[in-house]
C-alpha cells in the first residue's frame, strides 16, 4: 500500500481511538473536578479532594460494596456451571449436544430487557420477594452462558491427547483431570469467571426489575442521575478502568509467554 | 466419584462408547446449568405468551387470568407501533455508522498490527470496562450545549450544516435522534470490531499472498479476498450490535428527550410503573419476534454456534 494511504489509515485509527477514549477521559477528568452544584457535569475546578475521600458517600460505597458481592458470587456460580457443561459439550458430545449448545446461545440473542421482563413476571408469579437472591438467580443465569462459552472455546483448544498420556501412564480418569486438565484449562476458567463478573457489575437492565430494594452500583448510578452525581462516582470509575487496565495488561503478557 | 473398574477398559478412549458411565457422566455435567437455563429462561420466556392473552385481574396488580384476550396485541401495536418502529431504526443506524468506523479500524488492526494486534484489541475493549452508565453520563458532558463537542462543531463551522441535516436541533445535540444514535453507535464498536478481527484473522495468508502473485491491486485484494472472507464477522457483529440497540434503555433515558424513547424504556415503564402485565408481555414478545426475524435474514442458513465470537 502506498505511504499515503497508510498513513491515512493510521490517522483514521488515532481518531477513532479518541472517540472510543473521549468519555474516559472526561470521567478521569471529572474525578478530579470541585463541582459546585449537586451534578457533578461541569468542570469547575481541579481538587484532589474526591480521591482522598473516595468512600465519602455512604450510600455510593454502600452500592458498591452489594455490586461487588453480587458480582463475585454470580461469577462463582456461572463459571462453575458453565465450565461444567463446556466439559459435558466438549469432551464428551452426548447425543442431544446441538440443542444443548442451541440454548446456550440463545440468551444471547435476546435484548437484556427481554430476559428482565420475563424474570419480573416469573419472580411475581412465583411469589418470590425480590432481593438479593432474584438477583443474583438472574445475573448467574445471563453469565451462564458467556462461561460456557468461553470455558468451551479454551477447551477446543486443547490437546485431548495430554489427558490420554496421563492414563496411559496410569493416571485415573480424575487424576488425570485433575492434574492435567484443569490446569490447562485454568486461564479459560478465569477468563469466564473476569468476563462474568463484570457482566454482573455493570448490569443494569436485569437488575433494576428483579433487585427489588437492594440497590447495586448501576442503580445506584441511575438514581444519582435525577438527584445527585457525586464525583465519587466518577473516582470509582476511574479505579474500576486501573483494575481493568492492569489485569488486561496481565493477561496480555500471559498470552505472550 | 470413585473410579469405576470400567475405566481401565481400553473402552474408555471413545468418548461416546456404550459404557455406562460414559452414558450418564455428561447429562450429570449438564444438569445443574441446564436447571437454571429451563427454570430462568425458557420457562419464564415462554411463560409470556399465556400471559401476553391473560387480563388483570384488577388495575397495578401483576396477577393475572388467562382469558386469551387477543385484542392486547392490536392496542399495544397501535400504541407503540412507532415507538417500536423508532428503536428498530436507532439500531439500524447506529449499527451501520458503527460499521463505517469499526470496519477500517478492525482491518487495521487484522491487517497492519503486526505484533501490537493483541495489544490494540485490549484498547479497543479498555473503555467498555467503564460503567456503561458513567460512560452515558460522560456523553452528557461532552455533547451538553456549552460542552467541548458543540465548541468543536462550532469551531470547524459545522454548525449551520448540521442544523440544516437535523443532526441539531435549535442548535443543541443534547436530547436529539442524533445523540441517541451517537451513544448507541459509541457501544456498538467492540461489539463489531472484535468478531470482524476474528473472522479476518481467519483468512489464509497464503490467499492474500496468492492474490498479490497474481498482480491483484490492493482494492482488488480487498473486494475479491478480504471483504468476502470478512462476512462472517460482519454478519456476528451485525447481530451483536443491533440486539442490544434495539433493547437499550440507557441511551434514550440520558441522552434522549421525550421524542427519542425507545421500546425497552415503553416496557419497563408499563411494567414498573403502570403494572400492565399482559402489555409488557406482549410488547416483549413482539420485540422478540422482530429481531428473531432480522436475525433470520441475516444468518441466512449460517449456524449461530459456528460465527466467530469475541
Amino acid at each position: 500500500m502506498s505511504n499515503r494511504g497508510s498513513r491515512l489509515l493510521w490517522l483514521g485509527t488515532g481518531l477513532t481511538f479518541a472517540l472510543l477514549y473521549a468519555p474516559i477521559a472526561v470521567t478521569v477528568l471529572f474525578s478530579f473536578n470541585a463541582p459546585r452544584s449537586r451534578f457533578n457535569l461541569i468542570w469547575q475546578g481541579f481538587t484532589l479532594d474526591n480521591w482522598v475521600h473516595p468512600l465519602r458517600d455512604a450510600a455510593l460505597t454502600q452500592a458498591f460494596l452489594a455490586s461487588l458481592s453480587i458480582a463475585v458470587a454470580a461469577a462463582l456460580i456461572a463459571t462453575l456451571l458453565g465450565g461444567l457443561m463446556a466439559l459435558a459439550l466438549g469432551r464428551f458430545r452426548p447425543r442431544g449436544h446441538g440443542w444443548v449448545e442451541a440454548l446456550l446461545v440463545l440468551p444471547l440473542t435476546n435484548p437484556e430487557i427481554v430476559l428482565a421482563a420475563s424474570l419480573l413476571n416469573l419472580f411475581a408469579s412465583a411469589g418470590l420477594q425480590r432481593g438479593a437472591l432474584t438477583l443474583l438467580l438472574s445475573h448467574s443465569l445471563f453469565c451462564l452462558s458467556y462461561a460456557a462459552l468461553t470455558v468451551k472455546a479454551r477447551l477446543a483448544g486443547l490437546d485431548r491427547q495430554l489427558e490420554e498420556a496421563a492414563q496411559d501412564l496410569g493416571a485415573r480418569p480424575l487424576e488425570a483431570f485433575r492434574r492435567v486438565t484443569l490446569p490447562l484449562l485454568a486461564p479459560g476458567l478465569l477468563a469466564a469467571a473476569l468476563l462474568s463478573f463484570s457482566l454482573s457489575f455493570d448490569d443494569f437492565v436485569v437488575s433494576s426489575f428483579t433487585a427489588g430494594d437492594l440497590v447495586t452500583l448501576p442503580l445506584y448510578i441511575a438514581g444519582a442521575f435525577q438527584r445527585e452525581i457525586a464525583p465519587q462516582i466518577q473516582v470509582l470509575s476511574t479505579l474500576v478502568l486501573l483494575v481493568s487496565a492492569g489485569l488486561l495488561a496481565v493477561g496480555l503478557r500471559g498470552e505472550q509467554s | 466419584m470413585s473410579a469405576s473398574p470400567a475405566s481401565a477398559r481400553p473402552e474408555r478412549r471413545r468418548p461416546t462408547g456404550p459404557g455406562g458411565r460414559r452414558r450418564w457422566l455428561p447429562w450429570a455435567l449438564l444438569a445443574p446449568g441446564l436447571l437454571l437455563l429451563v427454570l430462568l429462561y425458557v420457562l419464564p420466556l415462554g411463560a409470556l405468551i399465556p400471559l401476553s392473552l391473560s387480563e388483570q385481574l384488577d388495575r397495578f396488580s401483576l396477577r393475572t387470568v388467562f382469558t386469551g384476550r387477543i385484542q392486547t396485541y392490536s392496542e399495544v401495536i397501535a400504541l407503540y407501533g412507532p415507538v417500536l418502529g423508532r428503536s428498530l431504526r436507532f439500531a439500524a443506524a447506529s449499527t451501520g455508522l458503527g460499521l463505517l468506523i469499526a470496519y477500517p479500524l478492525a482491518w487495521t488492526i487484522a491487517f497492519r498490527g503486526g505484533r501490537w494486534k493483541a495489544a490494540l484489541l485490549g484498547l479497543v475493549v479498555l473503555p467498555f470496562f467503564t460503567s456503561y452508565l458513567v460512560r452515558a453520563i460522560a456523553w452528557t458532558t461532552l455533547l451538553a450545549d456549552r460542552g467541548p463537542v458543540l465548541a468543536l462543531l462550532h469551531g470547524l463551522g459545522l454548525i449551520a450544516p448540521l442544523q440544516h441535516l437535523g443532526v441539531l436541533v435549535d442548535g443543541r445535540l443534547l436530547n436529539t435522534p442524533a445523540a441517541v444514535i451517537g451513544g448507541l453507535t459509541y457501544n456498538s464498536l467492540p461489539f463489531l470490531v472484535l468478531p470482524l478481527v476474528v473472522a479476518m484473522e481467519r483468512i489464509d495468508p497464503l490467499l492474500l499472498d496468492a492474490a498479490a502473485d497474481l498482480y491483484a491491486s490492493p482494492l482488488r485484494r480487498f473486494l475479491r479476498v478480504e471483504w468476502p472472507l470478512s462476512q462472517p464477522g460482519l454478519v456476528s457483529g451485525v447481530l451483536l450490535s443491533l440486539i442490544p440497540a434495539a433493547g437499550d434503555v440507557v441511551n434514550p433515558r440520558f441522552l434522549g428527550g421525550p421524542n427519542e424513547r425507545m421500546i425497552a424504556g415503553s416496557i419497563e415503564s408499563l411494567l414498573l410503573v403502570q403494572r400492565q402485565a399482559p402489555q409488557a408481555a406482549a410488547l416483549t414478545l413482539l420485540l422478540t419476534l422482530l429481531i428473531s426475524v432480522t436475525a433470520a435474514l441475516l444468518l441466512r442458513g449460517r449456524k449461530l454456534q459456528e460465527l466467530p465470537l469475541p
